[in-house]
């Protein structure tokens, strides 16, 4: 038996180490830990509402929209403010924007090292490379020519003898299986979609003024005007500007992205037996179609359990609850008990080891992430959720892409329940996103058109307006999937804030009955080759998508007076 | 002329990569004099930015994330004047970032622990993140190792440390009140570093980085500072004097309703909270995203992230002052502009120390630390 400590966990957000125990070249088991709190939920307590979108934005600068619409969504539910029209739109376009973006640059910048070999690609022919490209999409830099320039930068990087971010990997390693050209390939692909991530998040500063961090949200709206005869407002051009960048979004990701998915995935066919985790998905929908409260959802809201897809449950966030058994903080009344987020207690008691440290004391308390459960079943949430609930749902594009997908790889239903499952199933969901971006800047622009410029509900604006005390919960989903922010606003401050968040319930610690959490889950059976370089717990870890900064939070249940926020 | 630059393009390596980034001398030059136009440099300077950044040796750079949300990281991959940010990349070895490299576990620490000792007082330092002391550090480590520990370690053995955004540089959000894990910005972690150069805001924005370290590969120094360690050449003026609406606010018309004729038609957002005439920064002359935009030209106002404590001093954000001199008046404009500035300057600075002290009130003992809560440019509050 060895003990394999992978610390820090890197391309991912955040801080991660994992530690597992391997026997006989396969994980026997594994501890998931976050090692990074910064505790931004207290830091909102006595605040006014509206400022919380900004703050909790600060918890993730990656999925740096996500935690924005949360709280908005949350104080809205409070207060019950409503959004117009074009303030929904507005907010599709950002969130499947990000969704886009954000699972692009994962793919290539966090994930492909695991399953891409860098310093094989300087073995490829480029005539070959030339070949396979055009055998698998017919965009267009494929000539010969092309591959053979980034071969030659590739080998004078590499001949200069630094390395950098590229140094000390673990190049050579049995576990990577692509042919050199396909090596080749996905490098200048990787190289590509760095400049493709710069580009595409342009439509976030037409739309929120700057990425990262965007700066146009609002309690009841958004900020951004639209008005056809104003150059400070989205008007025509800046609707013709988003086309073309979702254009070209589509473009890459359709003949660039998706192509480079399915023919890495065809080298790597034992992945699909490996990673599948708890096997319980949990979504709670996004992108409404109509204002107000249960608009219909473009991608369904539902819940799997056992990976019954036959079986869709309805979300019902009363079943809700988080436990702290293995997590660094204490209940009042136990450390046994699952509490609901509006009853969420926590205080942070730190039982670990003083660092330095070797090795985590894994069967106590062991990370910052609280243990998240539903009706007592830890849950997976993220892109292979959402694809199986609108799957299972009859989502007639997703149907379509995820049977296109199993066809082409030749594999069965069973072979989603994996981490390449997951790879997949983020690729599909981009596609079918970038491809709807063009439908929400079409009702914007027909709803300009007909000069309805209305952004924000001002009714709830003013303090004064609100009830005395009021709670809301905000639901989205995030790119690394579900998440839930839960708000208490007493005389216009926040009494109590709490967020559910993506990756603490993927990345979690076991819970009071011993439960893992999905990662964990996952990398039971996970194999590997050479403990000193653990490449395949990374591929089944990053399969993921880690956002770690995103996971850890903390609430504080006591109730006390708090000052007024005084506003304008 | 042609065969010139075939010459030169075999004889100088630099200038067979630009070639083979498809980036001509011409637009090199052109990425050139816009570095020199950021830092606000003389056109003679473009050929010294040029020379420099072709001779060629890599200066070995390491990234450190502490309690960060990887924000800056990601603003400097969005660094923009497309091609020319690659190269600003390529002049760096960027031995060690997390988010980006692809070494994991004790390879990735190994990486590290390599520049500390064999690039010792050669190699520089980027922050991202204030520094927990709270919990004997437990709140932040890698490697097993604390926050601060790595930072004694890394940022003392180097030429230079730049503290990136406004948590590395002022401590930022952790340190809000009531600083739950006793955050610290770089400066007050790790005091007596030699060189220190704070790029706040949230998230700094990327063209500023890719400009400072241009600026210290051409004159082999850093730029000018003002007290609270920002370059000049970015923080030198603040938002409302660079701000595309400053013509509304000296004529009086404002916004006063998300989404009213006057919002539609771009006035000043002073009146929404805007914070820009106490907030130092180039957002209104370079823009975000390539220049795509910033948040006021999207309509939101300012936040003031590149204070120190913005979140306490310029919270709540959608509050504005009153009684501010000449405010909406229409004469005298010059006069009233500076007036209405310095009397905004010093009701923000009361406003912070209130809303500090209310949420001592609030918080009481829980806190750890807490923000001194210095005046309108005070440094090191945040401990």
């Amino acid at each position: 038996m060895t003990h394999v400590v992978v610390d820090p966990v890197t391309r991912i957000e955040g801080h991660l180490r994992i530690e597992a125990e391997v026997e006989e070249g396969a994980v026997r088991d594994a501890w998931s830990s976050s090692t990074m709190f910064r505790g931004i939920e207290i830091i909102l307590r006595g605040r006014d509402p509206r400022d919380a979108w900004v703050f909790t934005q600060r918890i993730c600068g990656v999925c740096t929209t996500v935690h924005a619409i949360a709280s908005i969504r949350a104080v809205e539910n409070a207060i019950g403010a409503t959004p117009p029209t074009n303030a929904r739109l507005l907010r599709n376009l950002i969130m499947a924007s990000q969704m886009v973006h954000d699972h692009v640059v994962h793919f290539y910048h966090l994930h492909a090292l695991d399953w891409v070999d860098l310093v094989n690609a300087l073995s490829a022919d480029p005539e070959a490379t030339s070949k396979l490209a055009q055998s698998i999409s017919t965009w267009p830099k494929s000539s010969a020519s092309y591959f053979s320039e980034t071969k030659k930068r590739l080998e004078q990087f590499v001949q200069r003898g630094q390395l950098g971010p590229f140094a000390n990997a673990y190049w050579g390693h049995p576990a990577y299986r692509l042919p050199p050209e396909a090596n080749l390939l996905a490098v200048s692909h990787y190289l590509e979609a760095l400049d493709w991530q710069r580009d595409f998040a342009r439509i976030h500063a037409v739309l929120g003024g700057k990425n990262p961090h965007l700066q146009s949200f609002l309690v009841g709206g958004m900020a951004t005007p639209v008005d056809l005869d104003s150059q400070a407002a989205i008007n025509a051009g800046s609707i013709a500007q988003m086309r073309q960048l979702v254009a070209g979004a589509r473009d890459f990701v359709t003949r660039v992205y998706l192509p480079d998915l399915l023919a890495i995935a065809s080298f790597y066919p034992e992945w699909t037996g490996y990673g599948k985790g708890v096997g319980s998905y949990l979504v709670y929908g996004e992108y409404p179609d109509a204002d107000g409260a249960n608009a219909p959802l473009f991608l369904p809201s539902g819940v799997i359990r056992d990976g019954n897809l036959g079986a869709v449950l309805d979300f019902d966030p009363s079943r809700v609850s988080e436990y702290v058994t293995h997590s660094w903080y204490e209940y009042a009344g136990g450390d046994g008990v699952g509490l609901h987020p509006f009853e969420g207690e926590t205080k942070p008691n730190y039982t670990g080891p003083q660092p330095p440290y070797e090795r985590l004391h894994t069967d106590g308390k062991y990370s910052w992430l609280k243990s998240p459960r539903y009706d007592g079943r830890p849950m997976e949430v993220g892109p292979l959720s959402r694809m199986l609930v609108a799957y299972a749902r009859g989502h007639a594009r997703v149907r379509e892409l995820v049977d296109a997908t199993l066809a082409k790889l030749g594999v069965g239903p069973a072979a989603l329940f994996s981490t390449l499952g997951r790879v997949a199933a983020r690729g599909i969901e981009t596609q079918v996103l970038v491809e709807k971006l063009d439908d929400w800047l079409d009702q914007l622009a027909d709803n300009m058109g007909r000069g309805e410029l209305a952004i924000h509900d001002n009714s709830k604006w003013d303090p004064s307006t609100w009830p005395a005390d009021a709670t809301g919960a905000g639901f989205h989903e995030a790119p690394r999937g579900a998440l839930g922010h839960w708000v208490h606003i007493r005389d216009g401050a926040i009494a109590n804030y709490q967020c559910v968040v993506p990756s603490t319930w993927n990345a979690g610690p076991r819970d009071a009955g011993g439960q893992r959490g999905p990662y964990e889950e996952a990398l039971l059976g996970t194999p590997v080759a050479d403990p000193e370089q653990p490449l395949e717990i990374l591929r089944t870890v990053h399969s993921f998508d880690p956002c770690m900064a995103c996971g850890v939070h903390v609430v504080d249940g006591r109730r006390r007076e708090l000052a007024r926020v005084r506003a304008a | 002329m042609e065969r010139a630059r075939e010459s030169m393009a075999e004889e100088s390596p630099f200038a067979a990569e630009l070639a083979r980034r498809g980036v001509s001398r011409r637009e090199f030059l052109h990425f050139c004099g816009v570095v020199a136009t950021v830092l606000a440099l003389p056109r003679s300077a473009i050929a010294k930015i040029a020379a420099a950044i072709e001779s060629g040796e890599k200066p070995t750079l390491v990234w450190l994330e502490f309690q960060d949300c990887a924000g800056n990281t990601e603003s400097f991959l969005r660094a923009g004047r497309p091609t020319a940010a690659d190269i600003v990349l390529d002049l760096l070895s960027v031995d060690y970032h997390e988010t980006i490299m692809a070494a994991a576990g004790h390879r990735a620490e190994q990486a590290l622990a390599r520049v500390v000792e064999e690039k010792r007082g050669a190699y520089l330092a980027i922050v991202e993140g204030s520094i927990p002391t709270g919990a004997g550090g437990a709140y932040c480590t890698i490697g097993g190792r604390s926050a601060l520990e790595i930072a004694r370690e890394v940022c003392g053995g180097a030429a230079a440390t730049i503290a990136i955004g406004t948590c590395a540089s002022f401590g930022g959000i952790p340190a809000a009140a009531p600083n739950p894990t006793g955050a610290l910005s770089v400066a007050d972690a790790v005091p007596g570093l030699r060189t220190l150069i704070h790029l706040p805001a949230c998230p700094a924005n990327g063209e500023n980085l890719a400009a400072l370290v241009v600026h210290y590969l051409t004159y082999g120094r850093w730029p000018a500072l003002d007290s609270l360690r920002r370059p000049l050449f970015a923080y030198g003026k603040s938002i409302h004097d660079g701000c595309e609406r400053r013509g509304h606010y000296d004529a009086g018309q404002y916004v006063e309703q998300w989404g009213d004729p006057a919002h539609r038609k771009g006035y000043c957002l002073y009146k929404m909270g805007c914070k820009g005439p106490v907030t130092y920064q180039n957002c209104p002359a370079i823009g975000w995203n390539q220049g795509t935009n910033w948040p006021i030209g999207c309509g939101h106002p300012c936040v003031g992230c590149a204070e120190p404590n913005f979140w306490d001093r310029m919270t709540p954000f959608y509050a504005h002052l009153a009684g501010i001199p000449g405010f909406g008046v229409h004469s005298n404009l010059d006069r009233i502009g500076l007036g209405a500035t310095a009397g905004v300057a010093a009701a923000f600075a009361a406003q912070g120390l209130l809303k500090i002290a209310q949420r001592r009130a609030v918080h009481g003992a829980r806190r750890h630390e807490e923000p001194a809560g210095p005046p309108a440019g005070g440094e090191g509050g945040e401990s």
